[in-house]
Parts: structure tokens; sequence; C-alpha cells
């Protein structure tokens, strides 16, 4: 107890004892059920029981896999892009706006942040069916004679993971465009600058952070995505996340999943570490909440 | 809006922009209509009387709505949702504002570790931990537990709750702390009486979010979860596919409300905490 009194005395910062003690439940949760469980899951793949890298060298001698993790990437891209080509625009209005249509706008885009992923993509499931919305409204316009298969197509992946994602990009962007002060963008139209030329000498330069840190979110969340390519793509559009489980739970491979882990994480990893270096990855939140 | 100003400046000719102003617009409410319109859309699909989806419905029933609660498999997953997540808001809550205290106060060795591990859960797919877990809940009897579904819960809700405490008290002045301790008093009741009030909006918000994370979290519930004790999201996840009745739609309507309530409610509770700021900085 004495010892406990003398860690926590006041002053302006906690004792070294104290601070430790404090980070302490936080360390334990972090390490039994998130640093362990990872580490003891990539060890499958590489100690069967002595160090092999056979699983390793499966993932990449086989076309099958390699196409996979191919299509991963670019997916995950794809959806990047969509959301920023989406997402910008709605930042950049959300900064100009004030009051109530201010408040409007943001509720749009932090409802869905906060809502059900599975709602969100069975929201398009229903929408994409053969007797579904989209479908029996082109008809009904004459547009087409027969129901499209839309659903379990690339095109129906990239949308509903952009429709999922977009409050990512548009946080960030939206936190570094509040910061521009609107008279820079004035200056630059007193001084004769074309409206796209302020936005790509202006506007752009300045929120790239915001730019960055949200493609990086949606970008690395895309990658290791599952439930709305689990429930919209088809075979066609198998991502990573569909093969690990495919191995895990249809045929009990842990080796050759843990092998994809391991892949997925150095992607991901590495992607997330060359950002930090590039801008710091307390940026990644910086838009959150 | 046109009324000359006083102040002599530069005269800005607002009529060239305005067509471009529109276009954004118009261009805005587009997106807007399109991240709105599936979660708005599958509202009065759960309405319907027939047995199958259709929309416009064709009539008004609240049919639906009385099977999702008389069914005992979805009130039994509805029940497990709701006591993971109500226990996995209490814990991460706790944890996480000791962590953010402990940060914001604190000169640790170990800081620099602990912030590395806060973005961890973000940036891991959640797959790959889901995968983890699974693997070494099977090995130690976790699968389809109270502890292993709060367990892996607390870990995703951990980084929201750490931030947005954090943030709260990045706001509240170090010195106000110090001053009570000066007057005598020690370091927890400081802690109590002078800087947890002024971040209790903050801290009542994080265990919302992370209810919510927890309530709606479908990939890792699908692992650990067991053929007898399945969650929500997993049954949600399961049904999507092959139930073709009004009765998805009740529940996502449902859950849909659940989210704006959760909104208006952190949204309520930053007023109270900026109201509360500008109290303090005046007495």
């Amino acid at each position: 107890m004495t010892m406990l009194a003398r860690w926590f005395r006041g002053g302006r910062w906690l004792s070294p004892g104290a601070g430790a003690l404090l980070l302490l439940p936080f360390a334990l949760v972090m390490a039994l059920a998130f640093v362990y469980p990872l580490f003891d899951l990539l060890s499958q793949g590489l100690f069967a029981p002595n160090f092999t890298t056979a699983h390793y060298q499966r993932v990449f001698d086989q076309p099958v896999y390699l196409r996979i993790l191919w299509r991963t990437l670019l997916t995950a891209f794809s959806v990047t892009v969509l959301c920023l080509v989406l997402g910008f625009p709605v930042a950049y209005l959300l900064a100009r706006l004030q009051g109530f249509k201010a408040a409007v706008v943001a509720a749009c885009i932090l409802l869905p942040l906060w809502s059900s992923v599975l709602v969100r993509t069975y929201a398009w499931v229903v929408m994409l069916r053969r007797e579904g919305l989209v479908n029996s409204g082109l008809q009904s316009l004459g547009l087409i004679d027969a129901p499209l298969k839309l659903l379990y197509t690339e095109g129906a992946v990239l949308v509903a993971m952009a429709h999922v994602l977009l409050p990512f990009v548009v946080l960030p962007i939206y936190g570094t465009l509040k910061n521009i002060p609107p008279d820079y963008e004035r200056a630059a139209l007193v001084m004769g600058a074309k409206r796209f030329q302020v936005f790509r000498e202006v506007i752009l330069p300045l929120s790239m952070p915001g730019v960055a840190s949200g493609s990086l979110m949606v970008f690395l969340t895309a990658i290791g995505f599952y439930v709305t390519p689990a429930l919209i793509g088809g075979p066609q559009q198998m991502m990573i996340s569909t093969l690990i489980s495919q191995q895990v739970r249809e045929l009990l491979n842990w080796p050759f999943a843990s092998a994809l882990v391991g892949v997925l994480l150095v992607v991901v990893l590495g992607i997330a570490a060359v950002f930090n270096r590039a801008i710091g990855i307390d940026r990644l939140t910086g838009g959150k909440a | 809006m046109t009324a000359p100003s006083p102040v002599a400046g530069p005269v800005i000719h607002r009529k060239p922009l305005d067509g471009g102003k529109l276009m954004l617009s118009a261009y805005v409410y587009g997106v807007l209509l399109f991240i709105l319109l599936p979660l708005v859309i599958i509202i009065p699909m759960s309405f319907s009387p027939r047995e199958f989806l259709e929309f416009p419905p064709s009539g008004f029933t609240l049919r639906w709505y009385g099977e999702y609660l008389a069914d005992r498999r979805w009130q039994d997953a509805t029940i497990l949702s709701l006591k993971v997540a109500v226990l996995t808001s209490i814990v991460a809550t706790v944890i996480g504002t000791l962590t953010a205290y402990a940060l914001a106060r604190g000169r640790s060795v170990f800081a620099g570790v602990v912030r590395l591990l806060i973005v961890g859960p973000i940036v891991v797919p959640h797959i790959a931990l889901a995968i983890a877990l699974y693997l070494i809940f099977q090995r130690i009897d976790l699968i389809g537990t109270l502890t292993g579904f709060v367990a892996a819960h607390v870990v995703l809700a951990l980084p929201f709750v750490i931030f947005t405490v954090a943030a709260a008290l990045s706001r509240v002045d170090a010195d106000l702390e110090c001053a009570a301790m000066v007057c005598g008093a020690s370091r927890l009741s400081a802690f109590r009486h002078v800087t947890l009030p002024m971040i209790t909006p903050a801290v009542v918000s994080s265990a919302l979010f992370a209810f919510i994370i927890s309530f709606d979290e479908p990939v890792i519930s699908f692992f650990v979860s067991s053929i007898r004790q399945r969650s929500l999201p997993r049954r949600l996840f399961e049904d999507i596919e092959f139930s073709l009745t009004p009765i998805i739609p009740a529940i996502a309507t449902l859950l849909t409300l659940l989210s704006v309530i959760i909104l208006v409610a952190a949204w309520g509770l930053q007023r109270w905490e900026q109201r509360r700021r500008e109290g303090a900085a005046k007495s």
C-alpha cells in the first residue's frame, strides 16, 4: 500500500511505476488476445514441427493463389480510387457548409460508419438480385428485356465495398480541408486562377495528408475485407480473406492458411510502415470519432 | 449576401463560380443518395405482408418483427450478442480510459510500444485475427464462450475507446489536476473530482461505440462462435444467403435504428462536453 501511495503521489506527471501499472491491463489483453494468437498462428505455417518454407512456397508457386493475391490488391486499389472520386467532393462541400446543412451531410456520412457492415452488404444483395430493385427498375423503364446478372460480379463487389468504406475516406479529407482557410482559395481566385487550377494547386496539395490517410485506411481494410466479398462476390471474385476462411473451415489446412495470413500481414504491415515513414501512423485515426 | 462590405477588400465576382458550385452540390447530393438509399430501401420491405421480398410493399404489417421477437433462434442470438456487447463495452471502456490517462499524464518507457499496439487491431485485417483466435480458442475451449467473445471484441474496441478518451484528455488542462493536488488532493481524488467529470461525455460515448462495435461485429464472431452459441451477426450472415422472407429486413431495420440512436446520443454527449468545458473555462 505504501508503495502504491508513493507511485501515485501528486505531481504533473505520473511516476514510472504508476504509469506502468495503469498500462498493465491493456498490455495483458493485447498480449493474450492479439499478439500471442497471431504469433501462434504464424508459427503453424513455419514450423511443422521443423522450420519449413514449403507452405509459403506453395502460395507463390501456384498460379491460382498468385491470381487471387493479385486480384485482392487490384480490387483494393480500385475500391480506393472509387472512394476518393466519390468521397473527395463530399468532404469538400462538408468543409464549406455551415449549420443545419453541415449537420445533415455529416450525419449521412457518420450513420453508415456506425451501422452494421452486414446490413449494408445485405442491402446490396437485395438491390442487385435477379429480381432485385436495380433489375426491376431497369426493366420497367424498358432499358433491358431480361434481368441482368449483377450479383456475384466484379462490379457489384467494387460498388458494395466502396459503399461500405466510403466514410473512411471522407472523414480524414474533411479534417484537412476544414483547416484550409477559405481565404487561400479566394486569394488564388482573385489573382486570376481558374477554378480547376485552384483545386489542383491549392486545395489538393494542402489536403494531401487527409487524402493519403483516407486512402490508406480504405486500401488496408479492403485488402482484408471478408463480409462483402463473401456475400456479393462469386468464386470468380474470390479474395484472399475468402481463401483463408475456406482453407480453415472447409479444408482444415492450418499450415497453408497460416502462410496466407503471413503473406497478408506482410503486405498490410509493409504498406502501413511505408505510410508511417512518410506521414505518421497517428494520422491514420485522425479523422475518427 | 451581396450587401457591400464596409471593409475595403478585393471584389469577388461570385457569378462565374455558381455553375461549378451547382454541379458540385448536385454531385455530392448524388453521392449522399448512393450512401443512404440502400440503407433506407430495406425499411419499407420489412413491412411487407408477403412471404418474399418486394418493393414497394403491397401492404403494411408488423408480422416480421413479431416473428423475429418470437423465434427462439433469433432470441438466443440477440441475447448472446447483447450480453457480449455490454460486457465488451464495460471492460474496454475501463481499460481504455486507464490507458489513455497513463499515456496523457505519464512518460512511461512502454508508451512507444503501447502506441504501436493501439493501431494494431485497426491495421491487422479482422480475418487474420479471427483465424488466430479460432485456433487458440479451440485449444483452450473458449469457442462459443462469453469470455472468448468478450476478449476478442475488447481488442477490437480498445483503439476507439483510447482515441476518444485521449482526445478528450488533451482538451483538459493538466494544471487543473495539479492545482487540486497542490491543495492536498490525492491523485486518485484529483482524477475523480476534477478530470473525470470533464471527460465523462467522451467516456460514455466511447462506451457506446464499444457496444456497437461488438454488437455489429461479424467476422470474428463468425469464427469464435459455436454451433450452439451464435451471435446475431453470425445468424444474419448465415441467413442472408438463404432466407428470402422479410424477417431479415426487419432485423436490419432494427439494427439501423440502434445505430441512429447511438449516433444521436454520441452527438448529444459531444455538445454536453463542449458546454461543460466552456463552463469550466468561465469559472
